[in-house]
């Protein structure tokens, strides 16, 4: 372990990477299938090199949280799927999963990209709960950002199902879409020694020193910070990290959009 | 009456199948299988050490399937994750279709985890899970005596056919019988089989007969997906 952390931070020195590539490259290519299940009401496949990820929203009707009687609202979850990792163990979601779906819940909520108040059916009684799901498929590292781009291009696949009569009627879909109007993204910059990268494969997660996920709206406004890793960071550096987010955002957000 | 299949399958006919080996990049071994809109995916990992150690058998490497559906897989409403007494279920009889064509003795201690996904799903999900977890166990490089094919024959209405979908499965203007059965394809074994509903005896017969020959069209499938892997030098 310490041997791989001395090999890669001699590389980074060096202005390089394990795999060759640069230090603020994403692998490539980066991939949205959307649509790929049928059963989900808007669904998004997301290849970031080898890591893939499946998004999927299955849309729900329940009743509001009492202090917002008017709004909808939306469940993130995630699973690290044992099938994706050999070290992901079968069971309740664990710390890491549950940061994970949190982290991604944030980045579109605190956007404010969906507006809660046209999900309200009947005030105080019936809203849409739109249930977001993120499983992995295959962890080749940066899960963060992976399932942060599936889950907005998910929710922009989103159509509602057909509703009558106090009942949802899954087998038919109605060609009313979910509307969002923003496309967050996110980032997360991670430093190990003295340098930045972004889009960290497995071993560059093993012996990173900080990790900081940005999300940030079109305009550039953050809407969601989350720093991970045991190691403390300056100001400084945390600007320059949102600064990384802010220049790589823009190129996810023309794959989210393109 | 059951007069004519709502897809317009004959009805020994299975829905259109796909099969990719090698589709999980960390996994020791993968496959995907399709029956139409039922996706299974497997990934194999082991054999590996054993935990907690209790579970671990001196005498043999132990297989542990795990059969999930994703949360959006259900065409109905969303699936709790965490497993359900039906996953439980499935898990167990799937562990049971596999175990005969492997030998663990070699690995005391040690497990094989076989874990099946399902993206989506409209009827025969077990069956497919069996058969991509067959080709994903060959991906691993474990010795096998044979592979193990699987599929759903049943009863609707009066007419026997072969690999119900949904609505079949559904229907509701006579009596329905379905039956997923696993076949090892070279001895001609039967490793799984399961039924509900209501089927004259002398109709058994006549669906295993039916299921042997759907299944050697997946054996080699089967066969054509694990050989594609190596072909092409991966």
């Amino acid at each position: 372990m310490d041997n791989l952390k001395e090999h890669v931070v001699t590389l980074l020195k060096l202005n390089k990477r394990l795999d060759g590539r640069k230090l603020l490259e994403y692998r490539k290519p980066i991939k949205i299938e959307r649509g790929f299940t049928k059963t989900a009401e808007g669904s998004a496949w997301v290849r970031i090199g080898e890591t893939e990820v499946m998004v999927g929203v299955k849309m729900d009707v329940g009743e509001p949280y009492p202090d917002k009687p008017d709004e909808g609202t939306i469940i993130v979850g995630a699973e690290l799927l044992p099938l994706s990792n050999p070290n992901f163990e079968a069971g309740p979601p664990g710390i890491q999963a549950i940061e994970l779906a949190r982290v991604v819940d944030r980045g579109i909520r605190e956007s404010k990209c969906i507006d809660f108040k046209k999900l309200c059916i009947k005030k105080g009684e019936k809203v849409w709960l739109i249930m977001l799901d993120v499983i992995t498929l295959n962890d080749a590292g940066n899960l963060f950002d992976a399932a942060a781009l599936g889950a907005v291009a998910a929710l922009q696949d989103t159509v509602f199902p057909k509703y009558e009569g106090d009942k949802i009627d899954y087998k038919t879909k109605t060609n009313k879409k979910l509307e969002l109007n923003d496309s967050p993204v996110s980032v997360t910059v991670c430093k190990i020694g003295d340098s930045f990268i972004v889009d960290p494969t497995i071993e560059e997660e093993k012996v990173l020193d900080t990790r900081l996920t940005v999300a940030t709206k079109s305009d550039g406004t953050l809407c969601a910070l989350q720093k991970g890793g045991s190691s403390a960071v300056t100001e400084e550096d945390i600007m320059k990290m949102i600064d990384i987010a802010l220049e790589k955002g823009k190129e996810l957000r023309g794959v989210l959009n393109g | 009456m059951y007069e004519k299949r709502l897809d317009g399958r004959d009805f020994d006919e299975v829905r259109k199948m796909e099969a990719k080996v090698g589709v999980i990049k960390r996994a020791d071994g993968s496959a995907y299988f399709k029956f139409g809109n039922t996706w299974a995916y497997a990934a194999v990992y082991g054999p590996r050490n054993l935990y907690p150690k209790f579970l671990q058998d001196p005498s043999r490497g132990i297989l542990r399937c795990n059969y999930n559906m994703m949360p959006f897989s259900s065409s109905g409403e969303r699936v709790r994750p965490g497993g359900s007494r039906r996953s439980k279920e499935i898990s167990l009889v799937t562990t049971n279709a596999l175990l005969p064509v492997l030998d663990l003795d070699e690995f005391p201690n040690s497990v094989v985890d076989v874990f099946i996904e399902l993206p989506q799903t409209e009827a025969g999900s077990r069956c497919a899970g069996i058969n991509a977890a067959a080709m994903a166990l060959a991906d691993a490089g474990l010795a096998m005596k044979d592979l193990v094919s699987a599929v759903s024959v049943g009863r609707v209405g009066d007419k026997l056919l072969v690999d119900l979908d949904y609505s079949e499965e559904a229907y509701e203007e006579g009596p329905v019988a379905d039956i997923p059965i696993a076949i090892m394809p070279s001895s001609g074994k039967i490793t799984l089989l399961q039924m509900d509903g209501l089927l004259p005896k002398e109709d058994l017969k006549t669906l295993i007969g039916m299921a042997r020959k759907a299944c050697r069209r997946i054996y080699n499938l089967q066969k054509t997906a694990l050989k594609e892997k190596y072909k092409s030098g991966e």
